[in-house]
């Protein structure tokens, strides 16, 4: 999905229209006003037109620089990006979410207006641009190729050398008479300030962790508190997220599934496809239970439930989940063995899909995340066995 | 979010105030508060929130400050 970022070049000449003298001739009054004639319609994109293209939808017009015609954007969200956003956050096409990387301009900014940094995932763009109207600033979009800042800070897209790249690719230095970028705070992970000022003569200003907080960050003399600087994970913050956890843990959930279908069919006779679906389908809702409460009731719920291991959340919340599942929907006749093995594996997928979870939040190292799956992907194993186990033998 | 915590004593940051030239960027990039500044010299008052993230370390111009999380 590419999309043209400007199509200034055609702006004067689509200027030069065709004026009709209308010298001598007199317009009766009544005419203007007749409804059934259709007025020439006066769509502000109509001069932007260039065949081929189509003008993004967050652009309102383009200024001229010394470096060529930039587009500048609207801070305003459309329906369609709204419902964009929705698709994305529910993890459909959210990697090629995407807008052209380079300079763009907000309000109406000049040679002095300060230059924001940000990340070509239009997720990111949208966030940043809604919280900048009234604000007359430059915008400079690096190729983080459809990631937000600080997933592409950590994995080297947003970094110093595209920084760089970028910086002479829009021409800055003709555009600006200063040289500060404001860079988002979570972009340092990929960033060195002093590298910026050896490599560009740019200094590197790290603005706030969250947009929103950008009007305020530029009206203290760009300075940030510390509340500014801070990650926060706050319910809704940790509820956005578990659409896409769900998401992602559907495709391994379909193998276990067939899996879980397959063994089910095991039994006195062998194997019987009466099993497959009467034991089958009780097998295949400890599934759905063990993954709702490991990703999603457990992430939502994260500071509150005990312990800061996250296959210990998961194991927990996974625990009171299958409880009630069994007591509501388990037929007695799995016996003891057979009720044994659902709670067993519908709590092993709680804990694994909780432990997962470490990876969507902001206060969790990478050292961490190690020792806590040394100890505990070997449980999740041997939860998995043991309830396989048991689930066989409770067939006969 | 200071609740918000994960394991403690697994972070592989170090600081090496002898290094440290107390320009204080380390305590304006960290966004888990990890650093403070006390007597001209950053120092660590939160080691146990630090989650590896490098944005110190990649703007220490000092290179004071190293983590090394291993890979995976």
């Amino acid at each position: 999905m590419k999309q043209a970022q400007g199509l200034g070049c055609n702006e004067a000449a689509s200027q030069n229209r065709l004026k009709i003298s209308t010298s001598g001739v007199t317009i009766m009054g009544s005419m203007e006003d007749r409804p059934s004639c259709p007025s020439e319609p006066d769509k502000p994109g109509n001069a932007y037109e260039k065949q081929g293209y189509r003008l993004c939808s967050y652009v309102g017009r383009f200024i001229p620089t010394d470096a060529g015609p930039v587009p500048l954007i609207k801070p305003k969200l459309t329906k369609d990006d709204l419902l964009s956003t929705f698709f994305v956050r529910c993890g459909m096409g959210r990697y090629s979410y995407t807008i052209a990387p380079g300079l763009y301009g907000i309000g109406i900014p000049d040679k002095n207006s300060e230059v924001l940094v940000t990340a070509n995932f239009k997720l990111t763009f949208d966030h940043l641009r809604k919280e900048l109207s009234g604000i007359h600033a430059w915008i400079l979009v690096l190729d983080t190729k459809g990631i937000n800042v600080w997933c592409a800070a950590g994995k080297g897209t947003f970094s110093t050398r595209e920084l760089v790249k970028r910086i002479k690719t829009s021409s800055l230095e003709k555009i600006v008479d200063h040289k500060r970028l404001i860079l988002p705070q979570l972009g340092a992970t990929g960033v060195s300030a002093k590298e910026m000022k050896k490599q560009s003569g740019f200094r590197v200003i790290y603005g706030p962790v969250r947009a929103k907080d950008i009007p305020a960050f530029l009206k203290n003399n760009k300075t940030a508190d510390k509340t500014m600087r801070q990650v926060t994970f706050s319910l809704y913050e940790r509820f956005i997220l578990t659409p896409v956890e769900i998401r992602m843990a559907l495709k391994p959930a379909l193998m276990v599934a067939l899996a879980v279908f397959l063994l089910s069919g095991f039994g006195p006779g062998i194997f019987s496809f009466s099993g497959v679906w009467d034991r089958g389908l009780p097998a295949f809702f400890a599934l759905i239970t063990g993954i709702l409460s490991g990703a999603f009731v457990t992430p939502v719920l994260l500071p509150h439930i005990p312990s800061r291991q996250f296959a210990v959340k998961g194991i927990l919340s996974g625990t009171v989940f299958a409880v009630i599942f069994l007591l509501f929907s388990a037929p007695a006749s799995h016996g003891i063995s057979g009720l044994m093995a659902l709670f067993l594996f519908s709590v092993t997928v709680s804990s694994y899909l909780a432990m997962n979870f470490t990876g969507a939040t902001p206060f969790t190292s990478p050292s961490g995340v190690e020792k806590e799956m040394k100890r505990f992907i070997p449980v999740q194993l041997a939860g998995l066995v043991i309830s396989s186990g048991l689930w066989i033998y409770s067939a006969f | 979010m200071k609740e918000l915590r994960h394991l403690d004593d697994v972070s592989t940051l170090v600081l090496d105030p002898d290094k440290c030239v107390g320009c204080g960027l380390c305590t304006e990039v960290c966004p888990r508060a990890v650093f403070e500044m006390h007597q001209n010299k950053a120092r660590i008052v939160d080691f146990n929130a630090c989650m590896e993230c490098g944005a110190c370390v990649n703007n220490c111009p000092s290179e004071a400050i190293s983590v090394n999380p291993g890979v995976g």
